[in-house]
């Protein structure tokens, strides 16, 4: 039965449209409140979804009156380099517990996952004294290394999965062929699990982009600071919140995550659902 | 080219609830240099954990094997001088059929000149020399089944491993591929080992058989040789089709003539078979009889014909096949297509008393 245009557009575009306006909802909040004068803010007899007069204020002060791009360096050395570790240490896990088929196999798999489990708030504080002991306290080394902790399971898990899905008899073929395990990997398990790897490395990427608790336990000077930790340490002065350069910041810091997400989209979707078709 | 020699080959695996299962037992066969030979047998009877011991893929628990001269039992696959096809193929999917071809030789380290002229030599001969450029997604099934074995010629090794290559193509296909991997053996004349469930594919591909059950050779032999001579019942109903007719059967001596009767039918032993049944007078024996040794006959003949009522008719073309019950029995008979029957109808079967098959009771071991 073909759907008219009226049925499509009540089961379909609208419920999307719905969709788009609650997701995008905040970005335009934040758009809209970093062009905003203070005192715009803090009128309540003004409409809140429209710029009265539109001002470059909040962005001056953000670039200006803080280090900003300070910060903005410090996330991405960060959140590149603990997603450039975890990757490689989940690759080798994940392939050595998928293939290798040594006795404790499962039980690591399973111990990994475990691993995932233990929340944040409860591994910083041992996490912290680690730290400490290694002198890496508020230096940006204790965020890489601290990073894959939470990284390194959940990338195991979901590689472990991809790999799963390419058939064993592809590598046998390569070793008759006259390929070593290490070359095997690098040239055919590697190619293959390329969707699941950018999906991997999209996610821990953005999660060590917002990762924010132990950012705030293990930084204190403002220059080592990530760009979450920046904003809400600098930004709220005692119990002023400085709304504008605040949102300017939430904005800007949300770019580069959106942008590694829509270049990444299709690679990322096929990662997770972990399909290889022959 | 080589020998390859196997020696008391067994596999044990251990399995997930730790009880020990015995794949392979006690297997030896010796296959000459440039031989073809197949391993058949149903699923699960150790033929394709035999030929992944001979490829390398799986350990062996016990015995030697030998390509050639040389004890490989500790070399690593690469180092085997083998080349397998897999039963999905295991194409690469990510490289052309050019890459995927020219992979071996790489691993190798072949010269650039040297893989270019091996890898259009073996396409021309596969007749895949246009779809050298294209990715395995975008081949049918049988041009991946080309590739699959241009990968292994390339290389030129001492033996083919073929494990079920054909049992993903249509009927047809697996027709024309089982005459051309015919002919590349003669082209190629080196060791094959070839693993297949099918008894068409073992018949006629192979000079040498070797059936399996439960991790046992049951018969090694030429193909004609296991359709007539099969050593137990199991050989006998696996090979041949539609298989043979196996009837629950008395054997007795009356008028210095033996005969071998079940519920509905008395045939007379031939006179040389006898000899050989002295001492099962009066035991309990199975008849085997092939569906091709009935025929429809018009007069009875005392201890040669039988009744037997149709049940269901099935014309093929070249034969008619008929369902039929004799006494409680069930039998199959391949009669002439020119062969008038009516369901239901009450008919005279006669059967070839040369080619009758007798087994003994209990081992199903072959008495003739």
């Amino acid at each position: 039965m073909h759907e008219s245009f009226w049925q499509k557009l009540l089961k379909f575009y609208l419920p999307l449209a719905l969709f788009i306006l609650f997701l995008l909802f905040p970005f335009y909040w934040m758009f809209n409140t970093s062009l905003k004068p203070m005192k715009e803010l803090y009128n309540l007899k003004l409409n809140p979804f429209y710029i009265h007069s539109p001002t470059l204020d909040n962005i001056k002060t953000l670039f200006f009156d803080t280090i900003f791009f300070r910060w903005m360096y410090n996330t991405f050395f960060v959140a590149i380099l603990s997603t450039v570790i975890s990757l490689g240490a989940s690759l080798l896990a994940a392939y050595a517990i998928q293939r290798l088929k040594f006795k404790t196999s499962g039980p690591t798999g399973l111990a990994i996952f475990f691993g995932y489990l233990i929340p944040p708030t409860i591994l910083f504080i041992p996490l912290a004294t680690i730290i400490f002991d290694l002198r890496l306290w508020d230096s940006l080394w204790s965020l890489v290394l601290t990073y894959p902790t939470f990284l390194i399971p959940f990338c195991t898990w979901l590689l472990m999965g991809y790999f799963k899905s390419i058939p064993k008899e592809m590598e046998e073929c390569a070793m008759i062929d006259g390929a070593s395990r290490l070359r095997v990997f690098w040239r055919i398990v590697i190619p293959l699990c390329l969707p699941g790897i950018f999906s991997a490395g999209i996610f821990a990427f953005t999660l060590s982009w917002n990762e924010f608790l132990y950012a705030l336990a293990f930084i204190s000077t403002t220059e080592s600071k990530t760009v979450p930790i920046g904003l809400v340490t600098e930004l709220v002065r005692g119990d002023v919140y400085h709304w504008g350069p605040l949102m300017t910041g939430a904005l800007l810091a949300s770019v580069p995550v959106a942008l590694v997400y829509s270049f990444f989209v299709e690679h990322y979707v096929a990662g997770l659902t972990g399909a290889l078709k022959e | 080219m080589a020998k390859v020699i196997l020696e008391n080959i067994s596999k044990h695996f251990v399995s997930k609830y730790s009880t020990e299962v015995v794949a392979v037992r006690d297997f030896s066969l010796e296959i000459e240099d440039k031989e073809f030979v197949v391993f058949v047998g149903p699923s699960g009877c150790g033929k394709t954990t035999t030929l992944r011991m001979i490829a390398g893929l799986e350990e062996i628990t016990e015995g030697k094997i030998y390509i050639g001269d040389r004890l490989i039992n500790r070399i690593p696959a690469k180092d085997r001088d083998i080349a397998m096809v897999f039963q999905n193929y295991a194409l690469y999917p990510h490289m052309t059929v050019y890459d995927n071809l020219a992979f071996s030789l790489e691993m190798r380290k072949f010269s650039k000149e040297e893989i270019n002229q091996r890898v259009r030599e073996a396409a021309d001969l596969l007749e895949i020399s246009e779809l050298l450029q294209r990715k395995p997604k975008q081949l049918s099934g049988g041009q991946r089944q080309r590739v699959a074995v241009g990968r292994t010629i390339v290389r030129k090794p001492q033996v083919f491993l073929f494990d079920e290559p054909l049992s993903n193509l249509d009927a047809k296909l697996r027709v024309q591929m089982r005459g051309e991997l015919k002919k590349l053996h003669e082209r190629l004349s080196s060791t094959i080992i070839y693993v297949t469930h099918d008894q068409v594919e073992a018949m006629t591909m192979g000079d040498r058989i070797v059936v399996m059950k439960d991790g046992l050779i049951q018969q090694v032999g030429k193909p004609l040789d296991l359709y007539f001579h099969p050593v137990n019942k199991f050989v006998a109903g696996f090979i041949g089709s539609p298989t043979m007719n196996f009837v629950e059967a008395k054997l007795f001596a009356s008028n210095h003539q033996l005969y071998v009767e079940a519920d509905g039918m008395k045939l007379i032993v031939p006179v040389e078979k006898a000899r050989k049944l002295q001492g099962y007078v009066n035991r309990q024996v199975t008849l085997g009889i092939r569906p091709q040794d009935l025929s429809k006959a018009s007069s009875p003949v005392e201890g040669e014909t039988f009744k037997a009522s149709v049940e269901i008719i099935e014309p093929i073309g070249n034969e008619i096949y008929l369902d039929v019950k004799a006494g409680r029995d069930s039998l199959i008979a391949s009669v002439d297509p020119k062969t008038k029957v009516n369901p239901h109808e009450e008919i005279l079967l006669q059967a070839n008393l040369e080619n009758i098959h007798l087994f003994e009771a209990g081992s199903e071991k072959a008495l003739l």
